[in-house]
């Protein structure tokens, strides 16, 4: 696996302050050896959508070359996609599209990704985008575009060994293990009615034959026990929320009544981090609203905790450890 | 040379059990017309057993999971569905797997000994049992598994066809295809073939009662006698299963418990004593149970088979505590496979593994005191 570029260089400043503080003393030291932050990009464009309802595909791409560069510290977008995929992988994109029009991965992102992908030298025939099913693809707007393909789990089938870490044991999407060297994951931004809310880790139960088994208590351990699973920690390079309509009720399904234009991307290298900010996100704008937060609702996201604990280390919900960078 | 005797009798019977099986079991398919596969719509009826509720959510009512539904999801045991604010169950007529099998393999021991059971199953569970023998079929969706177009009067025919004594609803979890099976009881009925229900009996009342109805006998897996069990391995609830043993009961419908024994889950002289007396207190002393042996599956690899010495000392506790009728199952050619007289203890119903050997009961009495053992004997 590539390390994501604002780990790799965190852990880099981490050494290199260790050795600045080496002689301050043992204060010093244990300062310098804190872990390092995790970055999570905030990209907003309150212009994204120009005078029309939907995101144009320039200011998309815009948007996204913003927040890559932003997440791995390069001025230039294809330098920053360089470092999530190399040529000659083929890259897979976990869309959302549970919702449907109207709540699922945007097509416009998605072909703006696309777009970046093969200037960063993968080709287009090694560009996968893949969900659940074919039909949650097909309402999601998702087609064969060109060479790139689109793929449900319902076609690609399972493997026939289970995959298993903690409360879970899975069949894995052999789209995941079979065809995709590396996934890039993309959740949208929503409240979900058991687990509280949905964006990062909880988008990678795409991935399994069995979600349904894992909702219970909120989908905690499951979600952070899912995300454990070994070909999901090999593969999962980069995680890109797509928030440029986001929702604070009602989820997973689309639910018009309870969205608002966010227009924006979270993007991270850390599923926890991400999901924690997107979790606040949504609990500003339910507060705005007037609306009981996700803890006195009874559902507030626990597992975002789990995924951070001593037994999975998925990353980071200490706010302080977070670098949250508003572009 | 008694020990020569009784070897060569113990592979006498082992080969019998072999040859039965051999004979019985295996996938059914061939009793199915082949043909294209088929289409998933056909397997598609509005759900029973739920409310519709605000911005079209669902909550189903089907089993004390209550699984809140959202538009487009399904529920914990991944065969119903809403879509659009309504509730399907996916599963009708949608058989994952079939098999002839003796009726002693689900187990039932006092109901029709030494007759055949066709015996069905679709994709889909409520529970998610850490041990599961056939979680390729009980924990995967629909969709996953070829399914076979089988609607309730095919099953009938193919059971009358294939001189099978009762339709049993098993392998998976018959509870999540209910409306099919209370359908295929409709039609077994009309045929004159009764219906069992295989089932870990999480359910709630009210279809519980309209099963209750229909079936002629259901068999319980008491996955263990403790809260603790049911949420670390079995992922369900103790008292729903236990209250629903207590209605089949006042119910009247026949009722059998198995209790597979997991090394050092839920093996204890404690555990086994406790299941004993809320039976006898509850069920009465005639419900049979059956001591099953565990053999390490699905997600519980790391243990071994259950020691036969386990199963003779719950056998041994549940003699104590007063129930009549406590069996030893997947132990084959066991003495405690046997049913024998709970007055003069002579046997009376002899088997080796799912072959009754020898059925001594005239006309449902102990032929040497005369004493009425409970069952459905036909």
């Amino acid at each position: 696996m590539l390390p994501s570029g604002p780990s790799r260089r965190e852990f880099l400043r981490a050494c290199a302050a260790a050795a600045a503080y080496a002689a301050a003393g043992k204060a010093g030291v244990a300062a310098a050896m804190a872990p390092p932050k995790s970055r999570v990009v905030v990209a907003r464009d309150p212009a994204l959508r120009g005078a029309g309802k939907t995101p144009g595909s320039a200011r998309v791409l815009a948007l996204l070359d913003r927040a890559l560069m932003a997440c791995y510290g390069r001025d230039n977008p294809l330098e920053a996609w360089k470092k999530a995929v190399r040529p000659g992988e083929t890259v897979g994109l976990k869309v959302n599209c549970l919702g449907g029009r109207g709540m699922s991965t945007s097509v416009v992102l998605v072909d703006a990704i696309c777009e970046r992908l093969q200037q960063a030298g993968i080709r287009e025939e090694d560009i996968v985008i893949w969900d659940r099913l074919e039909s949650d693809l097909e309402s999601g707007g998702f087609r064969a575009r060109g060479k790139v393909r689109c793929i449900g789990n319902d076609s690609a089938g399972y493997e026939d060994d289970l995959e298993e870490f903690g409360s879970v044991g899975s069949l894995l999407s052999r789209t995941l293990t079979r065809t995709c060297d590396a996934v890039i994951n993309l959740p949208v931004l929503k409240d979900h009615g058991i687990t509280g809310m949905t964006a990062a880790l909880k988008n990678l139960f795409g991935a399994i034959h069995n979600p349904n088994k894992y909702h219970p208590n909120g989908g905690d351990p499951y979600i952070a026990d899912v995300n454990m699973l070994a070909p999901l920690r090999r593969k999962v390079r980069l995680h890109l929320c797509d928030a440029f309509t986001a929702q604070y009720e009602g989820g997973p399904s689309c639910m018009p009544q309870w969205q608002w234009a966010y227009n924006g991307l979270l993007v991270s290298g850390d599923p926890v981090a991400l999901d924690y900010t997107a979790w606040q996100i949504i609990e500003r704008k339910r507060a705005e609203k007037g609306m009981k937060s996700l803890a006195a609702a009874q559902r507030a996201p626990s597992y975002i905790a789990t995924a951070a604990d001593a037994r999975h280390q998925l990353g980071t919900n200490d706010p302080h450890r977070i670098e949250r960078l508003e572009v | 040379m008694g020990g020569a005797d009784t070897s060569r009798r113990e592979f006498l019977r082992q080969a019998a059990l072999g040859s039965a099986c051999a004979a019985c079991c295996g996938w059914a398919r061939g009793l199915f017309a082949a043909g294209a596969p088929p289409d998933d719509a056909q397997f598609i009826r509005e759900a029973q057993f739920y409310e519709k509720q605000a911005h079209k959510k669902i909550k189903c009512k089907l089993c004390p999971r209550e699984c809140a539904i959202d538009d487009r999801e399904r529920g914990y045991c991944g065969a119903r569905e809403n879509r659009g604010g309504t509730y399907y169950t996916l599963v009708h007529s949608r058989v994952a797997t079939a098999h002839i099998d003796p009726i002693e393999k689900k187990p039932f021991f006092h109901f029709h000994p030494g007759t055949l059971a066709f015996s069905l199953a679709t994709a889909g569970c409520n529970v998610n049992c850490k041990f599961c023998q056939n979680w390729e079929i009980s924990q995967v969706r629909p969709e996953q598994v070829r399914g076979e177009f089988a609607p309730p009067e095919k099953i009938a025919e193919l059971s009358r066809g294939n001189a099978c004594g009762a339709i049993a609803y098993t392998y998976s979890e018959p509870v999540i295809f209910m409306e099919y099976m209370l359908d295929c009881v409709d039609a077994g009925h009309k045929l004159g073939i009764p219906s069992v229900v295989v089932t870990g009996g999480y359910i709630q009342q009210e279809p519980l009662k309209k099963l209750c109805a229909g079936a002629d006998a259901i068999k319980v897996d008491l996955k263990a006698f403790s809260q603790k069990y049911y949420t670390e391995v079995v992922n369900g609830e103790l008292k729903p299963v236990l209250d629903g043993l207590v209605t089949m009961r006042s119910q009247g419908v026949w009722t059998e418990i198995v209790y597979l024994v997991v090394p050092a889950l839920n093996d204890s002289d404690a555990e086994f004593r406790g299941l004993a007396q809320w039976i006898k207190q509850n069920l009465g002393a005639d419900v049979p149970v059956h001591f099953t042996r565990f053999h390490p599956e699905y997600l519980l690899k790391n243990l071994p088979p259950t020691p036969v010495e386990t199963l003779e000392r719950a056998h041994q506790i549940a003699g104590a505590e007063g129930l009549h009728f406590a069996y030893i199952g997947n132990v084959p050619g066991h003495p405690a496979e046997s049913t024998y007289c709970p007055k003069c203890h002579k046997v009376l119903i002899e088997r080796a593994g799912f072959m009754v050997t020898q059925n001594r009961l005239k006309h449902g009495k102990c032929p040497d005191c005369q004493t009425a053992i409970p069952g459905k004997w036909g």
